[in-house]
């Protein structure tokens, strides 16, 4: 699955987390997720453990830690179903 | 400087009506909302009757934001979070501004935590899967959830307590806040209380053998307060909420004024004389509706209607005695008096908020509500008051002055007296 594919399912999965939904649209790699989305930091682990769940992955304390942006959120899934 | 408090507005998640026109069309026509429970046969129950509200669950997402309403699960909260917005609406307020209202607290109560949510905790931990939790746990098994959502909608910036006083809960809360008001620390407070029985409560009741268990299948006949075959109570669920106001900051704003709460009272009888963990000390009772009585300034005699405890359990005889002896009054010269337990079951903590909504509501529209299941009135009752206090029907007539309390677990009494707004004091 590439980078572009990840992007489009990524963002279902920030969908409930986003108020404004159509800043979902033109998301890239740059796009932060607490201060571009106006995502409540708190829900950052709910949107790890929805994608792990979407994935059947496990993405650790460690690598959740750098995600801040959709690019790092791409990266931690991209790594985990190479 | 006394001051008074008015009621200006509603809200109410009943198990005989969602909101208030529905909820005040049913215990005008004595609609009964017990239902068959067919899961509680399965579970081995005595009892499966309860009051659940029919709650379309879809509709709280025009009472939080959709990100709040994704992941939002304690049914207690969901009832809480409806009645609540709904008093605040129905006094004339909007929902999302953007200040912070420093006048304005919340005073709102449940009495147990939801097992149920409590259970998807449990598994989870158990399994080893603590980190699939996330983060909307803790903020709705806090024992302050129903007041975190409450007053994080509404923007309130005054006292936010969430209590917790078993059956005299919803009472004792809107005492609270009337005393916050009164006392000059608030203008305004959002009062109530929400309860929802799940199995796992229904079941450490029906072990107590103090539920209604002979009327399985004709649930609305369960719930029978004061009548010889009552033989336990129904549980119920749901939440009543009022918005109390300062008299003089709700005429600023040309509110809509329903009724003033006069005052109230909330003691314990210690567990002492006669009172116990689950019973209540006559000398206890007597004293909180004196107290009430006194504290709301008006005479024994000016009672026009008492909105019982009134569970349908042994304790009603009691109950009686204790008011007659509370007002001096007794025979034809008791003032009616029903139980709303008696359509919706025994709504635990809610029922001090749910009854009180329609205590309000029975002064505003000048009426007694029925009784119903009270074909065969106890003659320990009899023995101390009049049957004509006993309506089975809806009555109307004028109502100045209600007296409504409730006694909970743990030997806890609360008393409020209502009366009809007069702007002449």
């Amino acid at each position: 699955m590439d980078r572009r594919n990840i992007l489009e399912e990524l963002k279902k999965v920030l969908y409930p987390y986003t108020e404004n939904k159509e800043l979902l649209q033109n998301i890239n790699d740059d796009t932060n997720l607490v201060k571009d989305l106006k995502i409540n930091s708190a829900n950052l682990v709910d949107i790890i453990i929805d994608a792990e769940a979407k994935y059947n992955i496990e993405i650790d304390f460690d690598s959740a830690e750098k995600i801040i942006t959709v690019g790092n959120c791409i990266d931690a899934i991209a790594e985990k179903i190479k | 400087m006394s001051r008074r408090v008015v009621i200006t507005g509603l809200g109410v998640v009943a198990p005989n009506g969602v909101g208030v026109p529905e909820f005040l069309a049913s215990i005008r026509q004595g609609v009964s909302g017990i239902r068959y429970q067919p899961g509680y046969k399965d579970l081995h129950f005595n009892s499966q009757v309860s009051g659940i509200p029919v709650f379309n669950w879809d509709l709280l997402k025009n009472y939080v934001s959709e990100i709040t309403f994704h992941g939002l699960q304690g049914h207690a909260l969901g009832y809480g979070i409806m009645a609540a917005l709904d008093a605040w609406r129905d006094a004339g307020n909007s929902v999302g501004g953007s200040e912070t209202l420093w006048d304005t607290g919340c005073v709102f109560g449940s009495s147990v935590s939801e097992c149920d949510v409590v259970k998807k905790i449990i598994t989870r931990v158990d399994a080893g899967e603590a980190k699939k939790l996330g983060s909307r746990v803790i903020e709705q098994m806090m024992n302050s959830s129903i007041t975190a959502y409450i007053s994080g909608r509404l923007g309130l910036g005054n006292r936010i307590v969430a209590t917790s006083a078993a059956c005299a809960t919803g009472t004792q809360a809107i005492l609270m806040g009337y005393e916050y008001i009164q006392q000059g620390v608030a203008k305004r407070m959002v009062v109530g209380s929400s309860e929802h029985v799940d199995p796992y409560i229904f079941g450490a009741f029906d072990s107590m053998r103090i539920l209604s268990r002979k009327f399985n299948h004709v649930p609305e006949q369960a719930s029978r307060p004061m009548s010889q075959s009552a033989g336990g109570f129904v549980p119920g669920s749901g939440s009543g909420a009022l918005i109390l106001e300062d008299l003089d900051f709700a005429l600023s704003r040309h509110a809509r004024i329903y009724a003033e709460l006069l005052g109230g009272a909330c003691n314990s009888g210690g567990q002492r004389n006669g009172g116990s963990m689950t019973a209540p000390a006559a000398p206890g009772v007597i004293r909180c509706i004196t107290d009430a009585v006194t504290n709301a300034g008006v005479s024994p005699d000016s009672i026009d209607l008492i909105s019982g405890h009134l569970t349908a359990t042994a304790a009603d005889p009691l109950e009686i005695q204790n008011w007659c002896l509370a007002l001096g009054r007794n025979g034809r010269n008791f003032p009616p008096v029903n139980s709303l337990k008696s359509m919706i079951g025994h709504s635990l903590s809610a029922a001090g908020s749910i009854e009180s909504v329609a205590a309000v509501l029975q002064i505003v529209h000048q009426f007694v509500h029925p009784n119903i299941n009270l074909e065969d009135p106890n003659p320990e009752i009899l023995r101390q008051i009049d049957i004509g206090c006993l309506p089975t029907t809806m009555v109307e007539r004028e109502i100045r002055t209600v007296a409504k309390a409730n006694f909970g677990f743990g030997d806890v009494n609360a008393c409020l007296i209502f009366s009809k707004y007069n702007q002449n004091g």
